[in-house]
């Protein structure tokens, strides 16, 4: 047999790929990886869909990318530029409005105008979720252990754990176990009365999710907005110049510094083993390509039951992947404009406009989104986020002009029926209604739009049931659950078969961390 | 003047059994009853001349066994009886179901619907069977002191330990999974018939202000088997007489060992001196001492309405408003001039347990949608059972008892209040309801009460009608009850215990709160 | 907000506080009306003073402390009735007054918008007030308040203030405000009243010895670790802590502080010129002195080197003519009179100035208190 050309190969030119890849090349291996479509990024990917006009087509915000990862791949060298997101505005239907701007005073004034009361909790409300942000670091970058075994390799993990929750105070502690199993809905009545406040807080924590507010399970997102500002990442949330495609981008452009080789338009149909070891991979053309080591970025459905041989894993490996959560029910909706959208409830061209703008007015209009999604319908009146990329980024759109991305929820990828193009284009049009109600000239100043159904997530995208996150962020499916017991520290069944995308703790959204963690897994075992 | 060693607020069951072990323990116990009659929501009462109805709860799924051998309460007049059957499902669309006590013949049943069901069956119950087995350890002690546990944890860890490691490696990731999972989740992993899945969900919503949907629920599910028979899913026990026997074998019991039960004897606050509770004071001024102090009533009714707020700190205070009540539940009691006669009950074995009139898990979830906006089901689901059909001293000859638990009537209605008119067309609907499953009900009624969430509070002093002194919700179970830091029974004043329902063990007719309040209290006072 | 100052130098708002008047708008204050059957319960349950014991017309200073003893805040508590109260707060603390009130019959408005507050402080402030409300207010006491008029504006005066010095607050709607401060500044001019800005006052309130928040202490609900609270012993506020008034938040973490003793004490510190002088003239300089009061945090060292506390604010006093600052200091080595070090920065190295501990206020003219001149 001749030299392989490759050590490892990545599946998947996804963010969290290319953080994999761009890592093990830095280490010195051989890598390649292996892109379906002709663009990298996976969905994270700006794309001119309509000439003149860029939709960061999938993933439109990055939330928290690791600040380790920007520092240690040189990502600024490498052409990254995060532009802070400005604001979350909310309108609302009685025409007031809340937004919560950057600056703290003046969101503090803003919510005082709402309620007094809740003015004062949010400061103490921010103290505890940065408390326990602080406190919920060292989960979030910790290969998780497997708890359900007892042999004394894993047991260290174990114990480390354990350690680490000796560690925290108890009072941390309990706020901590409240967060992880409550509602938002029923953590933030605990600290809120204004509505709007309360559902444009809990809206972060069912996005991607098949949950309503009230779910339980759905608080701990809310840490979310507090992770970055504990990471020297001040004001996370942000809007990469040249959209979400230029992130993938610039961690291609540190991979490729490394030595590393990326192909696109290279669709993996199987991985190919031999006993129990992985061999390399055959593309769909029937090229094969053998590695050592081979790195799935794919959601675990793609790669457990798509790409390798049943016979190949065991019983009780493929019934955890079976059962395995992935219902999709988001989607999104591009726009190009001819101009901006005027507000009713604030008219003009603030900088209202320059953050997010979030459809979120009151908890049980989510909750009612929720409920049709949950018996197979997309919500009647849909929870949006909406950015207007191109105010920040000018260079989005031509001048004047604008581009405008929204996304939706919940389009269950279980419709009713099924989503078919009508459908699709009934949800679309469904969206710039609800949105009309609010900004009534949009109807007039849409030059282009795109829809993006779960429907159209998987087929263009390859995410099981259209599932941005690879896999519901449900409590048993997180951490050491995630994608399932045992396998939940990036190793599987098959002997250097690892997997790296967002279906590995800690999950989804642009953090690069499951591909950087998945690294360092491969690394030490080949140390080891 | 008698000074006691410890006064019990309320002659609950779990009161009832404090008192009995602390007596048995030689300790000089009184306990105080604010009605004329014990039992707290264990009592049976003749509503209506002839018949012994149990006014609220009016069936249990199992008693701690070591209270019945430890307090020979079989000498004391207890006797359970264990109906073959489980549970009834009539179906109006279809056939219906029975679950036996009799696993075979349940098997049996299921295989009417479906053989992949049926296949299931036995290897559902066989793990609900260890993962209960696991729970009753963590039941049958004090919660251990978390985060950090102490040296007087290292019992109860070696035992959760042992049972741990006897699980099998896939059981223990399938608790790991399930703890956190939403009834509903656990049962389309595992069956596809509806009314299966329907009659089984209703054992994770009792009580709830949650749907089968909602995470914790398959929590909830496992809660109401710990005590059960072994190998029995929604076991149905009655106590001959009326559940109200419970309480008398209770407090015959407790009065042996040398305890003084008085009734109509109402608590108007506890005495405290130096933060330390001496004694309570009753509505018509008497005042008794004595060095411990134990409650029966609800952490929130004890701790803020029972004992003056200014006795905790605001942290206490805000941990105590902050459990989470909703009552969910109603009941209905009729008295029947003949027997009531199901659908699809070919005989009347079938009828032995509870009928649950939970076809499908939808149909759960859609009477839970109306109740989280304040509203009654507009299907309601309804646990019912028939006690004169096994225990005919209970009602005049050949009259019957129906006994039904209504879900979800929210004590927070939006736009209503509960008062008289209310109440009756909640009645009417539970009659109405009735009338489709068992036509002959409405015009057999001789009698007929109901009682809302609110008659709960005002009549049993149950907060927010909660029949489980506080949600069994993830965020409020083990270390988290009743409130983070006072989980082992004490509360933030000294000498002052908790041990009712709303600590650890609670919720249900099972005795483990009070009998693990005691072991606690027993031991402190030996080492006083 | 507060103006930083109404001039381009706040030297002449400064010298109007201690020569003359200043008139300062302090209404960013939060304020808030507690009436009610248990207001006085409530307010005895939040505060560390004596509430109940206090006469209508008293004014309280006071600090409030969460379950850990911890300062949240302070401020003036006026009685204006016997069940109706006015608090100030420099944070918001709505929330947490009703979290106290577990069990209890009152009612809290918020009313930081509508009401406004400004301050006459220095010598002539008696002789201004007086012209402007046609009656003598020579009669009022430290601490106390009455009801007035000016120029037909209804308005409640109490003689309170930042600056340790003579003189009032006037609390009136809000509506009426600006006219107000017309009607003042006209009234005033010729006694020589002058707009005073927040860099005039925190010299000012130095000088007094008086607490800002933020600056000199965290508040409990701002601080990310334990290790940033001061229990208001700490901030030399022990006398307005009254063990004996019964049951009130923080207590039980206070009394065990009491017995134990208070880790921290704060105190004064005057930077002793001669070693100024010699720090500076090393590199060939006369002393260069603040001409603002300082905010940042300055180590302060045992005459050994090592560290025991941190001074948190400091200005040079024009009237005493002294460097002087508010400090942190571990109570072993915070006696009066003790020699201490402080850093300061001279022409860009760090160096360790000689300070001296004395006691607060550094400058207390006995016309605060006193009555008719």
């Amino acid at each position: 047999m001749k030299k392989q050309p490759f050590d490892a190969i990545v599946i998947g030119g996804g963010h969290n790929g290319l953080v994999n890849a761009a890592y093990l090349a830095r280490a010195g291996l051989r890598v390649v990886v292996l892109e379906r479509r002709h663009v990298l990024g996976g969905a994270a990917v700006t794309e001119e869909i309509y000439p003149g006009f860029k939709y960061s087509v999938c993933s439109y915000v990055v939330s928290l990318l690791r600040p380790e990862i920007i520092r240690e791949l040189a990502l600024a060298r490498h052409g990254l530029e995060i532009l802070p997101l400005e604001s979350t505005f909310t309108p609302l239907p009685n025409g007031d409005h809340l937004v919560r701007w950057a600056d703290h005073d003046l969101t503090r004034r803003e919510i005082y105008r709402h309620s007094p009361r809740d003015a004062e909790a949010y400061d103490d409300f921010g103290q505890l979720l940065y408390r326990l942000a602080v406190a919920v670091k060292p989960l979030m970058s910790m290969i998780p252990p497997d708890v359900t075994s007892l042999h004394p390799r894993d047991l260290v993990g174990t114990a480390r754990l354990s350690k680490y929750f000796h560690g925290i105070e108890s009072s941390t502690f309990y706020a901590l176990h409240k967060l992880m199993t409550m509602s938002s809905a029923d953590y933030l009545d605990e600290w809120f009365e204004t509505e709007a406040l309360k559902a444009t807080m809990a809206a972060s924590g069912i996005i991607g999710t098949f949950l309503g507010p009230r779910s339980p399970g759905t608080a701990y997102v809310l840490l979310h907005h507090y992770l970055g500002e504990i990471d020297g990442a001040f004001r996370a949330w942000g809007f990469a110049r040249g959209g979400t495609g230029a992130v993938s981008e610039a961690i291609a452009a540190a991979a490729r510094s490394y030595g590393a080789s990326i192909r696109t338009e290279a669709p993996v149909a199987q991985i190919m083993t031999h006993g129990n070891k992985v061999t390399g991979v055959a593309l769909a053309d029937g090229e094969e390509i053998h590695a050592s080591i081979v790195v799935s970025a794919l959601d675990p459905k793609r790669t457990f039951i798509n790409l390798i041989e049943p016979n190949v894993l065991p019983s009780e490996f493929r019934a955890a992947i079976d059962n395995f959560k992935i219902r999709g029910s988001s989607g999104k909706v591009n726009l190009a404009l001819d101009t901006l959208p005027e507000f009713t409830c604030l008219p003009g061209f603030g900088p209202h406009l320059r953050g997010a703008i979030s459809i979120s007015p009151s908890v049980d209009y989510l909750e009612q989104a929720y409920d049709d999604a949950k018996y197979g319908a997309f919500s009647r009146r849909p929870y949006m986020d909406i950015l207007i990329p191109s105010l920040i980024d000018p260079t989005m759109a031509p001048p004047g002009k604008h581009v405008m991305s929204l996304f939706v929820q919940y389009a269950p990828s279980d419709l009713a029926g099924g989503w078919n193009v009508q459908k699709r284009e009934q949800f679309g049009d469904n969206v710039i209604d609800t949105l009309s109600e609010y900004a009534p000239n949009i109807k007039d100043i849409i030059l282009h739009r795109q829809v993006l159904t779960p429907w159209d997530l998987e087929r263009d995208f390859g995410m099981t049931e259209g599932n941005i996150f690879h896999g519901e962020l449900t409590l048993n499916q997180l951490f050491f659950l995630r994608p399932t017991s045992s396998w939940a520290d990036y190793t599987t069944p098959v002997r250097n078969l690892f997997q790296c995308g967002s279906g590995t703790h800690p999950g989804g959204g642009i953090t690069g961390a499951p591909g950087r963690l998945a690294a360092q897994r491969i690394l030490g075992s080949r140390k080891a | 003047m008698t000074t006691y060693d410890a006064i019990i607020i309320g002659a609950g069951h779990n009161g009832l059994t404090c008192a009995a072990y602390l007596g048995r323990a030689g300790l000089r116990v009184l306990v105080l009853e604010r009605r004329d009659i014990l039992g707290g929501v264990s009592v049976t009462e003749e509503l209506f001349p002839g018949f012994h109805i149990d006014t609220c709860a009016h069936r249990i799924h199992g008693i701690h066994p070591s209270v019945i051998h430890d307090l020979s309460l079989d000498n004391h007049g207890l006797e359970i009886q264990h109906p073959s059957s489980c549970v009834y499902a009539p179906n109006l669309d279809g056939p219906s179901l029975t679950l036996w006590s009799d696993q075979a013949r349940t098997t049996a049943g299921i295989q009417a619907f479906s053989s992949h069901d049926a296949q299931q069956w036995p290897t559902f119950v066989k793990f609900m069977a260890s993962a209960t087995r696991f729970l009753r350890t963590l039941y049958d002690h004090p919660p251990i002191h978390a985060p950090r546990p102490q040296i007087a944890d290292a019992g109860t860890i070696l035992r959760l330990a042992r049972r741990f490691k006897n699980l099998t490696k896939s059981d223990r990731i399938a608790l790991l999974r399930l703890l956190p999972a939403s009834i509903a989740d656990v049962l389309d992993e595992r069956f596809e018939t509806a009314i299966l899945k329907g009659a089984l969900s209703a054992a994770g919503i009792i009580g709830l202000m949650q749907g089968p949907m909602a995470a914790g629920t398959a929590y909830t599910f496992l809660h109401n088997h710990v005590y059960s028979p072994t190998g029995a899913i929604r076991a149905t026990l009655f106590v001959r007489g009326g559940i109200g026997g419970l309480a008398t074998a209770l407090a015959n019991t407790a009065k042996r060992f040398g305890a003084s039960v008085r009734t109509g004897a109402d608590v108007q606050t506890i005495i405290v001196k130096d933060n330390r509770a001496v004694g309570v004071a009753l509505t018509d001024g008497e005042e008794i001492n004595a060095r411990y102090v134990v409650s029966n009533a609800d952490p929130r009714h004890t701790l803020l309405t029972i004992l003056d707020p200014a006795n905790l700190t605001i942290g206490d205070i805000r941990k105590t408003k902050e459990v989470k009540f909703r009552g969910a539940v109603a009941k209905v009691n009729l008295a029947l001039a003949e027997r009531p006669e199901f659908v699809g009950a070919s005989n009347e074995e079938h009828l032995h347990g509870t009928i649950t009139i939970a076809p499908s898990i939808n149909y759960l979830e859609h009477a839970y949608d109306d109740a989280k906006y304040g509203r009654r089901s507009s299907e309601l689901f309804l646990d019912i059972t028939i006690p004169t059909l096994t225990d005919a001293s209970i009602a005049p000859n050949g009259k019957h008892i129906l006994c039904a638990t209504v879900q979800y009537v929210p004590y927070h209605l939006k736009n209503n209040s509960w008062n008289d008119e209310t109440r009756d067309t909640l009645g009417d609907q539970v009659v109405e309801t009735l009338s489709r499953y068992a036509p002959n009900v409405p015009n057999a009624i001789l009698h007929r009460q109901t009682i809302t969430p609110l008659d709960l509070e005002k009549d049993f002093g149950l907060s927010e009608g909660n029949i489980n002194h506080g949600e069994l919700t993830l965020d409020q179970l083990y270390f988290m009850r009743p409130i983070a830091g006072w989980s082992r029974y004490e509360s933030p004043v000294r000498n002052l215990y908790l041990c009712g329902a709303g600590t650890h063990g609670g919720g249900g007719v099972t005795c483990a709160a009070g009998y693990n309040a005691s072991r606690v209290l027993i031991k402190h006072a030996k080492s006083a | 907000m507060v103006a930083s100052s109404y001039e381009l130098n706040h030297d002449r708002e400064y010298y109007a506080i201690r020569s003359a008047a200043a008139l300062i708008d302090v209404s960013p204050l939060f304020k808030y009306v507690i009436r009610g059957p248990d207001a006085v319960h409530l307010l005895d349950r939040v505060v560390t003073r004596n509430v109940a014991g206090s006469s209508v017309g008293q004014v309280l200073y006071t600090p409030w402390c969460n379950d850990a003893g911890k300062m949240i805040d302070d401020g003036t508590l006026s009685r204006l009735d016997d069940n109706i109260f006015r608090l100030t707060a420099a944070e918001p603390n709505l929330r947490w007054l009703h979290e106290n009130g577990a069990g209890l019959q009152f009612e809290i408005d918020d009313v930081s918008d509508s009401l406004a507050a400004l301050a006459i402080q220095g010598p002539r402030a008696t002789e201004i007030l007086s012209t402007a409300t046609d009656s003598d207010f020579s009669s009022l006491r430290f601490f106390r308040l009455t009801k007035a008029t000016i120029r037909s504006v209804p308005v409640t005066i109490s003689r309170t203030g930042y600056t340790g010095d003579l003189g009032y607050e006037i609390w009136l709607d809000a509506r009426h405000a600006e006219v107000l401060w017309d009607a003042l500044m006209e009234i005033g001019g010729p006694y020589g009243l002058a707009p005073a800005g927040m860099l005039a006052l925190d010299i000012a309130r130095i000088e007094a010895g008086l607490l800002l928040i933020d600056v000199d202490y965290v508040p409990a609900f701002k601080a990310k670790i334990e290790a940033q609270t001061s229990s208001p012993m700490e901030l030399g506020l022990g006398w307005a802590i009254k063990m004996d008034k019964g049951h009130f938040t923080g207590r039980a973490a206070l009394l065990e502080e009491s017995n134990r003793g208070a880790t921290w004490k704060f105190v004064g510190l005057e930077v002793l010129w001669g070693s100024l002088e010699k720090l500076y003239g090393s590199v060939g300089l006369p002393p260069l002195l603040p001409t603002e009061a300082w905010r940042t945090s300055a180590p302060i060292y045992s005459p050994r080197g090592a560290q025991v506390g941190y001074a948190t604010s400091g200005c040079w006093s024009p009237i005493l003519k002294k460097y002087i600052a508010l400090a942190h200091v571990k109570t072993s080595a915070a006696t009066i009179g003790n020699q201490l070090l402080m850093e300061v920065t001279v022409e860009h190295h760090r160096r360790k100035a000689e300070v001296i501990v004395v006691p607060t206020p550094f400058f207390d003219p006995p016309r605060k208190r006193r009555l008719a001149p």
